[in-house]
């Protein structure tokens, strides 16, 4: 029987050859990852131990992660609280993969597990995060959960109940043309499939454009499948995987590269020729209102966001150091800059992006999840208007529900920001 | 049978249901208040207290898309409400199981604020207009949690099974 990739890697973690579509299974967890709201997951999993007389005992510490990057440094005493709460648990039961607020090792946490060589292809990794699906860039089949569904698995070190997901094939062929991003090609396809068009089903990524994209790339795009509504977003492993798990992640072991049979059986295809797309702007207030930049150029911006786990590795803060050399962010207009880690922070101080972008007049934020969510900086004013790298732009979403969010890639941010309004970054600004 | 007390439209998010500014609030118990604190007009009703336990809130497609943040289930659960909405979006499903919110998938559901809704096994009658509509049941796995009476309460039984 032939099986897609995310079917061959719950086959192989429950324990069999092969799995059904729809079959329920309850694959073992590789790596489970959490932040800030490991403090609801403690809490469950405490309670899931309440009147057992049993010790309180995570399954496996070496398996779970925790990365603070929500709110970084703490921006009130809750949080800081909730903080203190998990760093003692951290301590208690042993788990080594805990990334605090420290500058040699924050990040966001889908930047810092592959960084750091936490995922590999072919496992599972799950999340109390949406955008879990980020792993997928690596070959994992890595998800979203809720908190108590994370303290069943620090109690079983299993997903409990899970289906097994049908999977849409999306083959993206061509090259992109210049000033077009990875980005572009996820915001097109959630425009063109819908917020719920993957909805309980797995993106599997193919095809040329997906082959010559590094791994940052196909990060982006594992990231923002869960805006369709995707369990998961995963690119088959290849070369590209390797070098990056060698020579960026430093991963010495053995690494297994699972693909999908080749005559697999798909829920459906979409085909993408990307050399056809031009750069693209989801529009408020849902990530499938994406129109060509054409359509929507000229509209005024007072802030102007580059970073997340979304688009704030290296190659985007080149992207938009690139643009910006030697010009001015527009005066009513301001514009924050988040590296997902300290080590792109870091690097990209090395090749002096951070000086070029200071120098244009944009404002360098400590690693973290930032302005993304509204909760921590970069909050917006009644009636203002951003445009964002990030992954979401539900109403509400930087803080303030009298607000409008787009969303863009590196080149149309940093070519919007030296004009204050949405501008082509092919028209050379 | 109980009422619907508001309607909303496609791709409620968990930012409107339970915006991030307060994730840091974490226990069940305290989540209720924020509940879609950005919609101030139905927070004001849900906090009022006069919202009898069991009415309805009516949505669109893909409630419950974005965040994997539980609060978003929690919140409504704690004000006693039942969602009955076309379809709901994967993870904020599967958390409303763990945590018992009561969900109905009603893709064809037609009804407005005010009328009163008989929830069946397998079907939705809308008293009001008299007309029945289908409904999708939980998958078989979820449904085991429901009778469970939660995840918690389903994972401690098989923690003790083990040990």
């Amino acid at each position: 029987m032939k099986q897609t990739l995310v079917q061959k890697i719950l086959a192989r973690a429950s324990g069999k050859q092969f799995v059904s579509v729809g079959e329920i299974i309850e694959p073992k967890v590789d790596l489970a990852m959490s932040h800030e709201n490991g403090a609801l997951v403690m809490n469950q999993f405490q309670a899931i131990y309440e009147g057992t007389g049993l010790e309180l005992k995570v399954w496996d510490p070496n398996r779970i992660a925790i990365i603070f990057d929500h709110r970084v440094p703490a921006e009130s005493k809750k949080t800081a609280t909730n903080q203190k709460k998990i760093r003692n648990f951290v301590n208690t039961q042993g788990i080594k993969k805990f990334h605090d607020i420290r500058g040699d090792e924050m990040g966001i946490c889908h930047q810092i597990l592959p960084e750091y060589g936490y995922v590999r292809p072919g496992y599972v990794v799950v999340g109390t995060d949406s955008h879990t699906t980020s792993h997928g860039a690596l070959g994992a089949f890595a998800f979203g959960i809720g908190a108590t569904e994370m303290a069943a698995v620090w109690t079983l070190g299993s997903v409990l109940n899970v289906p097994v997901p049908p999977t849409i094939k999306v083959i993206a062929e061509g090259k992109f043309a210049p000033f077009v991003q990875p980005k572009d090609l996820i915001l097109y396809l959630i425009g063109k499939i819908t917020a719920e068009g993957a909805n309980f089903k797995v993106l599997e990524f193919h095809g040329s454009a997906i082959k010559s994209m590094d791994t940052s790339g196909r990060l982006t795009i594992s990231n923002m499948s869960v805006e369709a509504g995707a369990t998961s977003g995963i690119v088959p492993p290849d070369e590209e995987t390797l070098r990056y798990l060698r020579e960026v992640a430093g991963v010495k072991e053995n690494i297994d590269m699972l693909s999908p049979d080749e005559d697999a059986e798909y829920d459906s295809v979409v085909n993408i020729d990307v050399s056809s797309i031009e750069p693209q702007i989801a529009c408020p207030h849902t990530v499938d209102n994406v129109k060509p930049v054409s359509a929507v150029e000229g509209v005024e911006i007072q802030q102007i966001v580059i970073g997340s786990c979304t688009n704030g590795r290296l190659d985007d803060l080149e992207t938009a150091a690139n643009i910006l050399k030697g010009k001015k962010v527009a005066r009513n207009t301001r514009m924050l800059i988040f590296p997902a880690s300290t080590r792109i922070y870091q690097e990209a101080m090395e090749k002096g992006y951070l000086s070029t972008l200071l120098k244009a007049g944009a404002v360098i934020v400590n690693p973290g999840c930032g302005p993304c969510l509204g909760i921590h900086q970069g909050a917006l004013g009644d009636g203002e208007v951003a445009l964002s790298t990030t992954n979401r732009n539900f109403k509400g979403r930087m803080g303030n529900p009298n607000s409008e969010v787009y969303l863009c890639s590196p080149a149309v941010a940093a070519a919007s920001a030296i004009t204050g309004k949405i501008t082509d970054p092919r028209k050379g600004a | 049978m109980a009422k619907i007390i508001y309607k909303l439209e496609d791709d409620i998010s968990t930012d409107i249901i339970y915006p991030g500014r307060y994730m840091a609030t974490v226990l069940p118990t305290e989540t209720p208040q924020y509940c879609f604190d950005d919609m101030a007009d139905l927070n004001k009703m849900l906090n009022s207290k006069e919202v009898p336990a069991g009415s309805i809130i009516l949505a669109g497609k893909n409630f419950g898309c974005g965040s994997s943040r539980e609060q978003a289930a929690s919140t409504l659960k704690g004000h006693n409400l039942i969602i009955v909405a076309k379809n709901f979006a994967r993870i904020f499903l599967q958390n409303s199981v763990n945590l018992g919110l009561q969900t109905v998938s009603c893709p064809d559901i037609e009804a407005n604020v005010g009328d009163e809704l008989e929830i069946l096994e397998g079907k939705v009658i809308n008293k009001t207009s008299g007309k029945s509509f289908d409904t999708l049941p939980l998958q078989k796995a979820q449904q085991e949690i429901v009778d469970a009476g939660g995840l918690i309460a389903y994972t401690r039984k098989r923690l003790l099974e083990k040990a």
